[in-house]
């Protein structure tokens, strides 16, 4: 009974002061709207990233001098073609292994230019990775065994480059060598921010001559059945390591690279997490003050009511109610304001959200504490007024 | 708890509503104590009707809200219904104060917003009643004070007479012992006042509520059983009206002298002075001499008179006189 009068006191008072309720809540709703929307772009970018990865071809095995790290600086690669020889006995398919050798370079056509990507590979690269080609045709091995000057560019290259003509056949300048386009990527789009079709693809012989190196900066394998891949890594590994005692071998599959990957996102959609929690943090002061003024409104009823009988919890529980149906109601609206957007966002722009029950949960569970934390020592306060003193106010 | 020159030769006594003994009530403001009350005495009984007078700063309202468990004395012992208010939590006081006390205010203090079963109804609301009932009983509790068809009226949709009805009858929709009336009648004019007034005296006599009332109307202190005067925190008279100085025909109809001398208008100099003793010199009161010298000479009247009826009884038979000299009155 005492509770219901409370719910009922609590809903008339959020009622009789419609305006400041509803800004009340709009703290509430922001920070718990920008909540939901930032977890979901968070959790939408690492499940787009793990689609790409995996995208990039099963039971793949990337080979690098160093460890693979957070934070590990790049090591100068002691690889050359030779290695990839010995690779590909390991391996005992040449069909499975790619290499390539990258360095940034400005690619120059017909006036335009354009700073790339320019990575120096074999002609399997398109069958150990997943790539398809929009136009014309891939390197071939002849290609690569004559250091044949030709270069297949990958979208983003061909529309600056080529905006209004047709660049198969056209001849593009990197670092100043002149090369002919014989195909173009399909594209891929963006990850993490990056344009994974900012690239050209030449021979690894032509590039090491562009940069006048023998240098292989790494190698990717695709080992033919899951099972076996870890125990292929380590033979290969074990041979670089033989030919090459200074320099320590990494070999990732895909999975370390997904778990790698997923603590940047899982860190990254933390920060963001917590830059909004803030904001609701911030609309919770603002439900503590508007209590405070709530309370010192109602001081006379207040003490009317403790002069028939209420206690002070009687009391106590009618504000703590109020504050938490300003920051429930104000929490559910921000939810549904929270998905609404993620669902725009992800519709109509390139940054991908997935909504998440848990993060929806976590939302309105934190309003509920919000209105409780914040409603607690308005509502102590209301409990404790001395009636008479109460009374006299006008 | 009860003292024997009240009850003991008389069995028929009730045990006090409200006990007071060397109650005193200072005030902290500013690092200066200001002592608005400095030793008072009283028993209120069951069916009394008490008027309080004395000047404007006199402690007349710090007395009532001590009265009714709303404050706590600095001094003394006060026992409400029975239980000693210095041995009471705060939730404690509020359910003490929702079972044995009615308030009526100056300034009514009814909820805006909210209607006037609603608001007669919210005692009930910290005694656990049902919605329903609550409703039933406000209802019944609004008929009674003439406002059963104002029932979903708001305060601001009714005259001031209206509104203190409303808040008579939520003092009274929880069957308190005692009524304490705070110039109830102070923020309306004369006419609707003596209405107001005239059903508290009817509310006071037809259900037995004591009725303790604060007024500045020496006329309205007249017709009290028992008149109050408070002077700089102390009480200075405290008589029983005497016999025969009515002038009011209505009510020297209504009361006979019998029931004005049957109630014990009881002030106490000491706890354990002796009733009939020099009350007043006893050490260590200093506010018992002159209240201990008013409480004299209002006793001695009293103790005369008083084997000649049982309040109760004669209550009673005052209701039922006026019933039956009432054609269309109810019995
Ligand atoms: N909260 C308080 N703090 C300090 N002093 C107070 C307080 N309440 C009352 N007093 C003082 O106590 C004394 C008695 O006040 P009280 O209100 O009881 O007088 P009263 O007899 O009811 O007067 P009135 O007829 O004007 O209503 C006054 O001197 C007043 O200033
Ligand atoms: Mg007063």
């Amino acid at each position: 009974m005492r509770v219901a009068e409370a719910w009922r006191v609590a809903l008339d008072a959020l009622r009789a002061n419609r305006l400041r309720s509803a800004l009340t809540m709009l703290g509430v709703i922001i920070g718990v709207a920008s909540v939901v929307l930032l977890v979901a772009i968070g959790t939408g970018t690492k499940q787009k990233v793990e689609q790409q990865v995996e995208g990039l071809g099963s039971n793949l095995l990337l080979v690098v001098p160093g460890r693979i790290e957070v934070g590990n600086a790049p090591v100068v690669s002691p690889l050359t073609l030779k290695d990839v020889d010995a690779v590909n006995r390991v391996v005992g398919d040449p069909d499975r292994v790619a290499v390539t050798v990258a360095s940034g370079a400005t690619a120059r056509a017909g006036g335009r230019s354009d700073f790339t990507t320019v990575q120096g590979v074999l002609e399997t690269t398109p069958a150990v990775f997943t790539r398809s080609l929009a136009r014309g045709r891939y390197l071939t091995g002849a290609d690569v065994d004559t250091s044949r000057r030709v270069a297949v560019l990958g979208d983003s290259v061909a529309r600056a480059l080529f905006p209004d003509r047709d660049p198969l056949g056209q001849q593009v300048a990197l670092a100043g060598v002149r090369f002919r386009v014989i195909g173009v990527f399909a594209p891929l789009g963006q990850s993490l921010g990056v344009d994974r079709d900012d690239e050209v693809h030449v021979p690894v012989t032509a590039a090491q001559r562009l940069w006048g190196t023998q240098r292989i900066d790494g190698i990717a394998v695709k080992a033919p059945d899951r099972e076996r891949i870890d125990e292929l890594g380590e033979r290969i590994v074990a041979e670089l390591n033989r030919r090459h005692p200074d320099t320590e071998f990494s070999a990732v599959t895909q999975q370390q690279i997904l778990g790698v990957l997923g603590d940047i996102l899982g860190v990254l959609t933390g920060v963001l997490a917590a830059i909004a929690g803030i904001s609701l943090l911030v609309g919770g002061v603002g439900v503590s003050n508007i209590m405070l003024v709530s309370v010192r409104e109602r001081t006379r009823e207040i003490g009317l009511r403790k002069a028939v009988g209420a206690r002070p919890r009687d009391i106590g529980v009618q504000f703590l109610l109020e504050a938490v149906l300003l920051t429930t109601i104000g929490g559910v609206t921000g939810m549904a304001l929270g998905v609404g957007t993620a669902l725009l966002v992800d519709a109509l722009s390139p940054i991908p959200a997935a909504i998440t029950w848990w993060s929806l949960a976590l939302a309105f569970g934190v309003s509920a504490v919000v209105g409780i934390v914040f409603g607690v020592v308005p509502a102590q306060r209301a409990g404790r007024l001395d009636p008479v003193v109460a009374l006299r106010t006008e | 708890m009860t003292e024997p020159a009240a009850s003991g030769p008389h069995g028929g006594e009730r045990a006090p509503a409200i006990e007071a003994v060397d109650v005193s009530r200072t005030y902290q403001l500013d690092g200066v104590s200001v002592a608005a009350l400095r030793g008072v005495s009283l028993t209120v009984r069951p069916g009394d009707y008490v008027a309080l007078v004395g000047p404007s700063g006199s402690g007349k309202s710090t007395l009532m809200h001590l009265l009714g468990g709303l404050d706590r004395p600095t001094g003394g012992r006060l026992v409400i219904g029975g239980r000693d208010v210095n041995a009471l939590a705060p939730p404690e006081m509020a359910t003490l104060r929702n079972e044995t006390i009615g308030f009526v205010f100056q300034a009514f203090h009814l909820l805006p917003r909210t209607s006037a079963v609603e608001n007669v109804a919210l005692p009930l609301v910290y005694r656990g009643v049902s919605a329903r009932q609550r409703r039933e009983r406000a209802a019944a509790m609004l008929g009674r004070v003439g406002l059963g068809h104002r029932l979903d009226h708001r305060p601001n949709q009714m005259s001031g007479g209206e509104q203190q009805r409303v808040a008579i009858a939520r003092a009274l929709v929880t069957e308190p012992t005692v009524l304490l009336a705070d110039e109830p009648t102070g923020n309306l004019d004369s006419v609707t006042g003596a209405a107001v007034l005239e059903l508290l005296e009817q509310l006071n006599e037809e259900s037995g509520v004591a009725l303790v009332m604060v007024t500045h109307d020496q006329e309205v202190a007249a017709r009290a059983h028992r008149r109050i005067t408070m002077r700089d925190g102390v009480v200075v008279a405290d008589s029983a009206r005497p016999p025969g100085a009515d002038t009011d025909p209505h009510s020297a109809h209504d009361r006979p002298p019998s029931v004005d001398h049957g109630r014990p208008a009881t002030l106490v100099p000491a706890p354990s002075a002796e009733p009939r003793s020099a009350s007043g010199s006893g050490p260590g009161h200093p506010s018992g001499g002159s209240g201990g010298a008013a409480g004299a000479t209002g006793r001695l009247p009293r103790e005369a008179e008083r084997p000649q009826a049982d309040p109760r009884e004669a209550r009673d038979a005052a209701v039922g006189e006026r019933a039956a000299e009432r054609p269309g009155g109810t019995t």
